[in-house]
């Protein structure tokens, strides 16, 4: 990657300008100047000014990711918001959200003002989502509102479930006040009853403990009743089971505040996977049947999910090179995101573009025009069409545990514009 | 031998299960000798890793290797470097650079053998990985059954216990399929694992159907700290409903082959009326797991299989 500031002024010439938010495409360039929109749309050749051509290629909003690990503080060895930022730019993503369970944890408003600032100076906007209950213990509220106030966008316990329904209808309840969403995990942890993989033949044949379907469809089926009773703002992070997709789309119908996302890898595997125990494919909320993965895929087409998003979580190698057992979940997915749902998924790029720019934002409450002019550059230019592998060369994160090395992959993104700076992938 | 390693039965060739049981006879006749020792893999080193506890399995491989004189090093997990932080990577790379030829390994993760394959050139032998496979017990079951009936192919085999974290139950459902048994599994419904089925298996509740079945039964040991988990509810209802107790034999009016893979609770899921009894094959499992693992071993190192 060629990470450089931008000049003071560039024209991307000779692109597919597509607009995610109205939906229209047309040929044209698209002018920067002093980091913001100029013009989008003028045609013809620009003398002088600093041109990339983008002739066979797409131009649209930057990417947004609503969740993603970077580790910092505590775990700086497996990645940091500076690391992450790159991961992000070389997957098109220039917005992301970072999930709180940092060590320590972002629970308090100094911990959220703390990545605020670290933040300020990474090449991605980022956004603290902060903790819902102190220490993510389940038990008691944080200071919502001061955690709001401070820059967090959304409040979630992350990978840690809130088991209790009093705490869960509390933390639905209070953080109404801000119109802010919750994000619960939903998985039943009894249910669960520590299984590390997809309960079924294949955990079966592995000797591995399952976690079934039903521990997540439970869990969203409770929080959708809770959140539909109090009428406030619920997302669901990172869904994976048809059961737990069928509660979504029910509650959908007749309550807009709730919202949901599925990931990249969610979409692209199955359980059979895991037949060599690589704990690549170890990850919370488990790979689940093909069944469970084409049903996904259709809750996409009928939006039932309003975006992807790559719960992109590193670990060290040590980490990974533990027994399946005792492996840490998580695989990071930023870099392998778009080639791998736009694969998958094989449907019409602008409403895929859809789930990764304007549906995220609408989420988290950003801004959702980034082509009006004096909008600062947020774009992502792309080929929708070039088939690749995937690669460790590919990977900018500090982490390596992902399964997509190796994968083919279609579509790939060729530049990213953020917050001043432009990332040359090719 | 078409694979190197020995870590499960599922993708293990029949035609090599045949020739590793048709050499354990072989065996089975030097066991009987006053000198008891070969000196088939004179020269080779084998080094039994074992991170979980184990008397019998680590006995028996311990004598076949002896009996076979190879040099053989005992690690267990409480000796060993992994609790001073040592990785296991590091551990077995570090055994490894001391020129062995072979690892028979015990571990309570499943998968632990294939992830070892990974990091050594050796042969690995799979002693037991958690709840995925032990594929040498499995076998030594096979050779006993094939000793008692002259063959496996058609034999009705029941498998009794807790299924959903057996080891012994994988390997044997998967290595009875592939000589041509039928397998009838009989346990709780809460012991039993999903989709078990489709494995190729028949699952009962009732154990008066599958006694009323089977040609010999396998009686698995219950782990009663399966009972903290509520798994099942106490040892006199387990008992009750899956107990191998003479009386319970007695309705069913023909002889059916008992074995138990140890170590037994006696008097929990078999009494010692039918441990001790007349069809019981418990101890010809045990002397035949010492040739089983000799055949194992011999073949997995180089030797060529005898053919009977």
């Amino acid at each position: 990657m060629n990470l450089k500031k931008l000049p003071k002024k560039l024209v991307l010439q000779g692109g597919t300008i597509m607009d995610p938010l109205s939906g229209r495409s047309r040929k044209g360039n698209v002018v920067i100047e002093r980091n913001k929109i100029k013009s989008v749309g003028s045609v013809g050749g620009a003398k002088g000014e600093t041109v990339i051509d983008c002739s066979g290629l797409v131009i649209t909003h930057g990417f947004c990711d609503i969740h993603v690990h970077f580790r910092e503080p505590g775990r700086e060895d497996k990645e940091t918001l500076q690391t992450g930022s790159r991961a992000a730019l070389a997957g098109g993503f220039t917005r992301v959200c970072i999930m709180p369970n940092t060590s320590p944890p972002l629970d308090s408003p100094e911990s959220i003002r703390f990545v605020v600032e670290k933040a300020e100076e990474c090449p991605v906007h980022i956004h603290p989502i902060g903790a819902v209950t102190k220490g993510q213990k389940g038990q008691e509220l944080t200071e919502v509102q001061a955690i709001f106030s401070e820059g967090a966008v959304a409040v979630s316990d992350d990978g840690l479930p809130i088991t209790d329904a009093q705490v869960m209808r509390l933390a639905l309840e209070y953080t109404s006040m801000f119109d802010k969403p919750v994000i619960n995990h939903a998985e039943d942890e009894c249910l669960r009853n520590n299984g590390v993989m997809h309960e079924g033949e294949i955990s079966t044949r592995l000797g591995l403990a399952g976690n079934p379907s039903l521990a997540e469809a439970i869990m969203i089926q409770r929080d959708l009743e809770l959140a539909n009773m109090i009428q406030t703002k619920l997302h669901v992070p990172h869904v994976t089971s048809a059961s737990g997709a069928a509660n979504i789309r029910r509650m959908k119908k007749s309550n807009s505040n709730i919202t949901a996302e599925v990931t990249p890898h969610h979409l692209f595997f199955n359980d059979q996977a895991l037949l060599e125990y690589n704990t690549n494919f170890k990850v919370a909320p488990p790979i689940r049947s093909e069944k469970d993965r084409k049903e996904l895929i259709k809750a996409v087409k009928d939006g039932t999910f309003d975006c992807i998003a790559t719960d992109h979580a590193p670990h060290t190698i040590e980490e990974k090179e533990a027994t399946f057992d005792l492996a840490p979940f998580g695989m990071i997915g930023l870099e392998s995101c778009f080639g791998a749902v736009n694969k998958v998924l094989d449907m019409p790029l602008k409403e895929l573009l859809k789930l990764l720019t304007v549906n995220p934002r609408r989420v988290m409450g950003f801004e959702e025009d980034l082509f009006t002019t004096g909008c600062a550059a947020e774009l992502t230019i792309l080929d929708p069409d070039q088939e690749w592998t995937f690669m460790e060369q590919n990977i900018y994160s500090k982490s390596r545990n992902t399964p997509f090395v190796g994968e083919r992959l279609k579509g790939k993104v060729h530049f990213t514009i953020s917050k001043g700076f432009i990332a040359d992938l090719e | 031998m078409q694979e190197k390693h020995l870590l499960g039965l599922e993708h293990y060739p029949a035609e090599d299960i045949v020739s590793i049981i048709d050499t354990a006879f072989s065996f089975r006749e030097v066991l009987d000798r006053p000198i008891k020792k070969v000196p088939s893999l004179q020269g080779k080193t084998i080094v039994n890793l074992f991170f979980e506890n184990s008397t019998r399995t680590r006995i028996s491989f311990e004598l076949a290797q002896k009996r076979l004189s190879a040099d053989t090093v005992n690690f267990s997990a409480s000796s060993s470097s992994l609790k001073k932080g040592e990785s296991f990577k590091d551990m077995v790379q570090n055994i490894e650079a001391m020129k062995i030829d072979a690892v028979v390994m015990r571990h309570p993760d499943p998968g632990a053998s294939l992830h070892l394959t990974t990091y050594v050139d050796a042969v690995v032998i799979n002693a037991g990985d958690g709840t995925h496979e032990h594929p040498t017990q499995a076998i030594l079951d096979m050779t006993s059954l094939q000793e008692r009936f002259g063959e496996v192919k058609g034999l009705r085999i029941g498998i009794i216990g807790d299924i959903a974290h057996s080891r012994v139950a994988r390997s044997n459902i998967y290595g009875l399929k592939k000589l041509g048994a039928n397998v009838m599994l009989c346990g709780p419904t809460t012991l039993i694992p999903p989709h078990i089925d489709s494995l190729g298996v028949q699952v009962t509740h009732d154990l008066d159907e599958v006694l009323d079945w089977a040609d010999a039964v396998n009686v698995l040991r219950i782990q009663l700290e399966r009972m903290d988990r509520g798994l099942f509810p106490s040892v006199r209802e387990y008992r009750n409903l899956f107990g191998i107790t003479s009386e319970r034999l007695k309705k069913h009016k023909k002889e059916i082959v008992i074995m138990h893979p140890g170590p037994m609770n006696r008097g929990v899921e078999i009494d010692s009326s039918v441990a001790d009894g007349k069809e019981a094959i418990i101890l010809d499992q045990v002397l035949n797991g010492v040739a089983s693992r000799m055949a194992i071993l011999y073949l997995l190192l180089g030797g060529k299989p005898e053919n009977n």
